[in-house]
């Protein structure tokens, strides 16, 4: 969806500010944050991408307002509630006021370390052969979904090469709506600046996106 | 860290975030969705074990053994598993050489994509939207930003991280580290080096025994 989170090429905000020095954490609250989101997620109850999509389906002017840990606690909210686990009273209060859900799985501490160092690997076995090659021309398509996409609004219409050919991984668009898991071969596609951004762009920069190959059309 | 939860008084004494963070952890505990266990192990996990100094030590890996560059050239995922790293957030990584001709910049602009278990969490300028937003329209403008001017000639590649792919800058070795044993080259690369918006520095140098 066209919401906040979709940020390339925006403009207005400023100069980038590195923080000298900076902690991992700028409050207790947001390890908590963080560490609810991972073991929340181990549930299996939703994917990467489906959480995502919770996170950009907050308004425009909320996302640019928030700091990152609220956005995944608004996140958090909103997808606990939707799949049932949690009501909004329950959150306001803090405790149950109804039977618990029985998730698929309860991350234990003991299984932190292994989990966290197996990771969650998106690869899957291609139905098909890739439909385009190392060097190919292509062109991104022109889309406007109300739904998770993670072909950004600078790259749609553009035209690029196919520099790699990553492998066939989960295709983010309809996992993110809670569709059964289907997987599409993945690119690095490569465009040059005034290709995105107009002709009088830095002619010595290039941007690459990594792109699902239904993102693709031979140029 | 569980020394923080305070679940008996003094509510009235947190901040609105801090309220309201407390409760989604009380509920989801209550309701055995977390092990209170696991949220201590997650966040041990992110602030002692995983950093950058993994990202560093495959860094100067590559400096000292051709062969191993070679391999995280062809396949990064398999070589920085060579050095034990790898996992959640870093399922899949690839390895962007600078070169005198190129420099590699990696953003995220849809999100914060980044490669935790090489470089930790990443820092807030990373996932805000003054960087996601200049980095692919402004590449240079945005080095300006953390007052690196790159050479005359050289090329810029920004990585847009759109997949779960994730992306490490293996920056070009400094003149003046001849010689040098890869635990101390280990402690010339920052973490900016390893995203492209930094270069490794000589001064930092660390003669002892890098972790």
């Amino acid at each position: 969806m066209n919401g906040g989170q979709d940020l390339g090429g925006q403009m207005g905000f400023g100069p980038v500010q590195p923080e000298p020095n900076e902690p991992i954490f700028h409050a207790e609250w947001e390890k908590r944050v963080l560490a609810i989101n991972v073991a929340a997620g181990a549930m299996g109850a939703w994917t990467i991408d489906g959480m995502r999509a919770a996170r950009e389906s907050l308004p425009p002017a909320e996302y640019l307002s928030s700091s990152y840990y609220e956005i995944w606690l608004a996140g958090l909210h909103r997808m606990l509630v939707e799949k049932g686990f949690v009501t909004p009273e329950e959150l306001t209060q803090g405790q149950p006021l109804s039977p618990a859900k029985t998730p698929k799985r309860v991350l234990k501490g003991e299984e932190v370390a292994s989990v966290l160092r197996r990771g969650f690997p998106y690869e899957r076995e291609a139905a098909a052969p890739a439909r385009f090659a190392v060097g190919d021309a292509v062109r991104t398509i022109v889309m406007h979904p109300q739904h998770h996409t993670r072909l950004p609004r600078y790259a749609r219409g553009k035209t690029g090469v196919i520099e790699r050919v990553t492998g066939c991984h989960v295709f983010p668009d309809t996992g993110a709506q809670g569709l059964p898991e289907t997987a599409q071969w993945l690119y690095t596609v490569v465009f040059t600046g005034p290709e995105l951004w107009g002709r009088n762009a830095d002619a010595t920069s290039s941007v690459s996106i990594e792109a699902w190959e239904s993102y693709l059309e031979p140029a | 860290m569980s020394g923080h939860h305070h679940d008996h008084d003094h509510d009235n004494h947190f901040t609105p975030i801090e309220a309201r963070v407390k409760a989604l952890e009380s509920l989801m505990v209550a309701k055995g969705y977390v092990d209170p266990a696991a949220l201590d192990a997650i966040i041990d996990t992110y602030e002692t074990k995983i950093g950058p100094r993994n990202g560093a030590r495959v860094v100067a890996r590559a400096w000292v053994d051709a062969d191993f560059a070679a391999r995280l050239k062809a396949d990064g995922t398999a070589a920085v598993a060579e050095l034990g790293f790898g996992g959640r957030g870093g399922e899949h990584t690839v390895a962007c050489f600078n070169t005198p001709e190129e420099h590699n910049l990696i953003v995220c602009t849809l999100c914060s994509c980044y490669p935790w278990p090489l470089l930790g969490l990443p820092p807030v300028w990373y996932k805000s939207p003054p960087y996601r937003s200049k980095a692919v329209i402004d590449p240079r403008g945005t080095l300006a930003d953390f007052g690196i001017t790159l050479p005359d000639g050289q090329r810029i590649r920004v990585w847009d991280s759109t997949a779960e792919t994730r992306f490490l800058v293996i920056p070009m070795r400094p003149a003046g580290t001849e010689g040098w044993s890869e635990d101390k080259l280990a402690t010339i690369v920052n973490r900016d080096a390893m995203i492209g918006t930094g270069l490794p520095c000589v001064e930092d140098a660390e003669t002892g025994t890098a972790s």
